[in-house]
């Protein structure tokens, strides 16, 4: 009997689910803030449920600090810094930041499956980005704590004292590592507040630097919300205030600490431009424009929303994008091959759900990929929108979602003005072969981080910041250092 | 008959009188008057930072080596004027000494600075060795276009160690001058006019501070506002920065000269490219 | 005619991690594994080939682990033009084709009259396959006219053979001329496109792989004809060559999911995907003593 030799070309063959498992994660039901390297209940009295947004299932109860709670922290803090962190020698602040920074490899994969539960991003980004880079930017900070002089030259550098920081939802334990690495390098003591919606890792974190053997007050975290940020922002006993978020809460903190002291580090918004010549890598372009948009479900500050294609490849682009598009796998955030997880929040739906609303009402023309999207937690399809112009307000807001908008341009100087005609300056993306253009654009581009032929890359080593009203200051590399040293 | 002098402002390379058609009168210690001055306006702002805006690209995109050879030229065309800035300065009241020791270190601090335009680049970039197959450098590029009120205590050497570091660094300027000490600041413009400056990279102001430093901080094209500490005026000045989140830098009073002064008007800029070859990458794709 | 489409690697690298990346897992692995089996073009190409050998590799290829029912068979074996009858007779009235490599294989260093009878002599012998490879040496020197026109006569001189053409990437160097040789032979005229002769390494790199993909993608695209494609050289085992399944699906789809359009040039990937095959049965994991070496 002759064997059959020709595969049924119908056959259609599907990746079956391949979930991260969850049972070597330790999660408490209620969590306390951490003031002093204790586990303090907060005097409020007051706790706020934390969910899973792929799923809408509650993880935890987390402590909502009220000032009084606030003044805790910041005392333990005072307290550390005057009597134990600025009398140490920078070798020995550098020993503790480099145990951190092992202890959080050793339970890595811990931190990457809490972090995909809390805040929805998909497991493969947090394995594979989130928890390495934080583990990676708490060493790379280590090696300064020693070095401090040859960072600022012609100068002493001292510590500030005590900095209050504030982080974002969006990459929850990497920001933590981005503000308390060089703050604790440069021998401050710290005081975090994570976002409302993605306490977890920041409190595991917490974890850690106890077991690290950090001295009490060293770092500090306290849960809570706005109100909670606020109470850091205003106390009169913090000396530096460095916050990631959006560009309006900036904006309330730049204000609050108008005439004070309390220097400030700003990360803020950003309405980014991603810019392709005809001459480029094209099926590369198409990737870069997939990463730029699509990475953490678009929730990136420097996200490259808008694109810009040189008018001749124009309808190339949007062909190969759209088919690229269709093989993004959206939902279960564990499962090992999805590429777009869940919505951080209710509240982020909406907004992004209001955006390609405007878009649509403005006439701009909407594709969305055909891929379906669980019926339970937050889940938006990657959206983009081509017929737009600068005018939109969907080019012009920060939609911070996979929503792309698609402008066409014909000149280089066409589409360094339009790339540049916005109150953001966080980063720019450039695409093309030649070389001599790469450098006139990566020059002309008002922006902190320029990608040339690539996007959305993230380093220890490499500064990262924005011009104009995306903030001030720089994170990361030496230029992070100076933000936390006088 | 002596000529005597009209002290105008400075706006892109000309010098108009304020467009309020206001002055005010500079008086010497003995309470008559030496000038009148202009006593520049809102207005007066909002145009000079278009020209400032104007100019903006032209300089920063000038070669490092050029702005420093531009800057020489202004010590220069100050050395050459000694005479008549340490006239104004005696007529301000400062002692012959005084007056002498404040051009010399003006001059210098333009000589100073006119070395630095070509190397703060070097001291302050870094090749950053990240980890991936990647190129990545951080390099300064200038804010933009700068307020500036200069420092109030005296009437050129403080608007000179202000202005130096941010025209050195490529940024454009609008500066005002010292309220009660205005006369060296319209001088040193015709300095400026006569050295290869491009018009509206350095625009000069007289009036008053209050009313001058809050029309630039809450001007949503200007980048940073810079300034000595000025008491009370520097939270209203803060306040009204936030709106295009303008970057503030307050100076201790008597502001000295160095790298700092520069970097502080600096953005600092990083660039990713891929290197095809790094890494790993053992086989010849 | 030619795209001049620039490759970027680095942006290559990071594409095909992300492939790497997905998890293949219960029955789409057992699925996969059973499309690579049937993707197989078992292949022996040696100057110490004899009829026996051949003989012995195309009854493994019929009969890859008969203690498992089931399975299929390979899709081909690939062979030297002179070992091309002893596979006709070996592989009887079976449906596994016989591909066999052609054109002064694997150099190529020769005259276009010999290439021509090189093909036409292992199409006579029964051939259902032509595995050709280009000049390399001509494509260096800029020549790309005369790697057209040589393509286009071999096709011609294979008849209703199917052409494969072997673009030994390993000695192109660049991602870009991968590309542009590429581009060469879909227009040319080839029914597959083929990595590499497995004499040269590099060879079936996963960013070479994409590449071709890319440019088989862009042509489907353009004129709704599909053109096949037959990594060769260096996938050895199971899971590189589901990735290399994922890599298909993801850009060109199920369609090309099939022998028809989908190959691996491989001698000894069969056995392992076989003892993959047997421990996603049995859970267990296997030892090479259970699975013949043909």
């Amino acid at each position: 009997m002759a064997k059959k030799n020709t595969t049924n070309s119908q056959t259609e063959w599907n990746y079956a689910a391949s979930p991260e498992s969850t049972s070597h994660i330790r999660l408490e039901k209620k969590y306390q803030l951490f003031i002093n390297n204790e586990w303090v209940a907060p005097s409020s009295k007051k706790y706020f449920p934390t969910i899973n947004p792929a799923t809408e299932d509650v993880l935890a109860e987390i402590a909502w600090a009220n000032d009084a709670d606030v003044d805790l922290a910041v005392k333990a803090a005072r307290k550390a810094y005057t009597e134990v962190w600025s009398k140490m020698s920078g070798a020995e602040r550098g020993k503790y930041i480099y145990r951190i920074a092992r202890m959080m490899q050793e339970r890595a994969r811990e931190f990457a499956v809490i972090e995909s539960l809390d805040s929805g991003k998909p497991i493969r980004e947090s394995r594979d980005v989130d928890v390495p880079l934080a583990c990676n930017h708490f060493f790379y900070y280590a090696g300064w704590a020693d070095k401090l002089e040859y960072a600022m030259p012609h100068k002493k550098p001292e510590a500030l004292g005590v900095a209050g920081q504030i982080i974002p939802w969006n990459f929850p334990l990497l920001m933590a590592a981005w503000k308390i690495a060089p703050a604790l390098a440069a021998g401050n003591t710290v005081v975090l507040k994570p976002a409302e919606t993605t306490s977890l890792t920041a409190l595991k974190l917490a974890e850690i630097i106890k077991d690290a053997g950090l001295p009490p007050g060293v770092v500090n975290i306290v849960t809570g919300y706005g109100d909670t940020g606020a109470a850091i922002v205003n106390h009169p006993d913090v000396d530096k205030i460095a916050f990631t978020g959006s560009t309006t809460v900036g904006k309330i903190i730049q204000r609050a600490v108008a005439g004070t002291h309390k220097k400030t580090t700003l990360e803020l918004g950003g309405k980014s431009a991603n810019i392709i010549f005809d001459d480029a890598p094209i099926d590369q372009a198409v990737e870069g424009i997939i990463n730029g948009i699509f990475f953490n479900q678009g929730h990136v500050c420097c996200a490259g929303s808008r694109l810009f294609v040189q008018e001749n490849v124009a309808d190339l682009v949007i062909r190969k994008l759209k088919a690229r598009m269709e093989s993004l796998y959206v939902g279960d955030p564990l499962d090992k091959n999805t590429d777009i997880g869940a919505i951080n929040s209710k509240e982020q739906l909406d907004t992004i759900n209001k955006y390609i609303k405007i878009g649509k009402a403005e006439g701009a023309e909407i594709y969305q990929s055909d891929c379906s999207i669980p019926s339970k937690g937050f889940f938006c399809k990657p959206t983009l929108f081509t017929g737009v112009s600068q005018s939109h307000v969907i080019t012009q807001e920060e939609i911070f979602g996979p929503v792309l908008t698609i402008q066409t341009f014909r000149t280089i100087d066409e589409v360094i003005q339009k790339a540049n005609n916005t109150p953001y300056g966080l980063a720019a993306g450039v695409w093309t072969d030649k070389g001599s253009r790469i450098f006139n654009l990566t020059t002309k581009l008002r922006a902190g981080v320029v990608w040339a032929n690539t996007y959305n890359k993230f380093d220890p080593v490499s500064p990262f910041g924005g011009y104009k009203e995306s903030g001030i200051g720089r994170e990361g590399g030496v230029h992070g250092l100076s933000a936390y040293l006088k | 008959m002596e000529i005597l002098k009209t002290y105008k402002i400075y706006i892109g390379g000309a010098f108009p009188r304020t467009e309020s058609g206001r002055y005010y009168p500079i008086v010497d210690a003995s309470g008559s008057t030496i000038a009148n001055v202009c006593l520049s306006s809102r207005k007066d702002v909002r145009n000079a930072v278009v020209a400032a805006r104007k100019a903006f690209g032209g300089w920063s995109e000038k070669t490092a080596f050029n702005r420093g050879q531009i800057l020489y030229r202004m010590a220069e065309m100050l050395e050459g004027r000694k005479l008549q800035f340490l006239e104004e300065l005696t007529k301000q009241g400062s002692s012959k000494e005084a007056a002498a020791q404040e051009v010399q270190e003006s001059i210098d601090c333009l000589v100073y600075y006119a070395g630095w335009a070509d190397k703060y680049q070097q001291i302050a970039s870094s090749i950053n060795p990240v980890s991936s197959s990647h190129f990545n450098f951080s390099a300064l590029e200038p804010m933009g276009v700068i307020g500036m009120i200069a420092a109030q205590e005296t009437s050129l050497i403080g608007l000179v160690k202000l202005l130096a570091p941010a025209i050195c660094g490529g940024n454009t300027v609008v500066l005002a001058a010292s309220e009660a000490l205005p006369l060296c600041a319209v001088t040193f413009a015709e300095v400026v006019h006569s050295s290869d400056v491009p018009g509206g990279v350095v625009n000069i102001l007289t009036g008053k501070v209050s009313e001058l430093a809050p029309a630039m901080a809450a001007h949503m094209d200007v980048n940073a506002l810079v300034s000595e500490s000025l008491g009370e005026l520097d939270k209203t000045l803060a306040l009204a920065c936030v709106d295009n989140l303008k970057r503030n830098i307050v100076y201790q009073q008597g502001t000295t000269q160095g790298l700092p002064y520069i970097t502080a008007l600096q953005e600092v800029k990083t660039t990713w490219h891929p290197i095809e070859q790094i890494g790993g990458a053992s086989s010849s794709y | 005619m030619l795209s001049n489409t620039r490759v970027d690697k680095v942006g290559v690298e990071e594409r095909v991690a992300r492939f790497q990346t997905r998890s293949i897992k219960n029955e789409a692995k057992k699925q996969g594994l059973h499309m690579v089996l049937n993707m197989i073009d078992l292949t022996t190409l040696e100057g110490k080939d004899t009829p026996g050998k051949v003989q012995q590799m195309c009854y493994k290829a019929q009969h890859l682990h008969d203690v498992h029912p089931g399975l299929p068979t390979v899709a081909a074996v690939c062979v030297y033009p002179s070992m091309v009858a002893v596979a006709r007779k070996a592989l009887g009235n079976s449906s596994v084709k016989i591909a066999s490599v052609s054109t002064a294989f694997p150099s190529g260093q020769s005259t276009r009259e010999i290439k021509l009878s090189d093909t036409k002599f292992a199409v006579d012998q029964g051939a259902d396959e032509i595995d050709m490879v280009i000049s390399r040496g001509k494509f260096l020197e800029g020549e790309y006219n005369f790697v057209f026109d040589e393509i286009a006569a071999i096709k011609e001189a294979c008849g209703k053979a199917r052409l494969k053409v072997i673009l030994e990437t390993g000695e192109l160097c660049t991602l870009d001329h991968v590309r542009m040789a590429s581009e060469i032979a879909i227009h040319a005229g080839a029914d597959f496109i083929k990595t590499s002769t497995g004499k040269i390494q590099p060879a079936a790199t996963m960013q070479v792989t994409y590449t071709m993909l890319m440019a088989i993608k862009d042509y489907y695209d353009q004129t709704g004809i599909m053109i096949g494609m037959k990594p060769a050289g260096g996938i050895s085992t199971a899971k590189l060559a589901l990735h290399n399944l994922v890599m298909v699906k993801e850009i060109l789809g199920n369609q090309w999911l099939t022998n028809e359009w989908f190959r691996f040039g491989a001698s000894s990937l069969a056995n392992d995907v076989l003892m993959q095959l047997m421990k996603t049965e049995s859970g267990l994991y296997q030892s090479p003593d259970y699975f013949s070496i043909d």
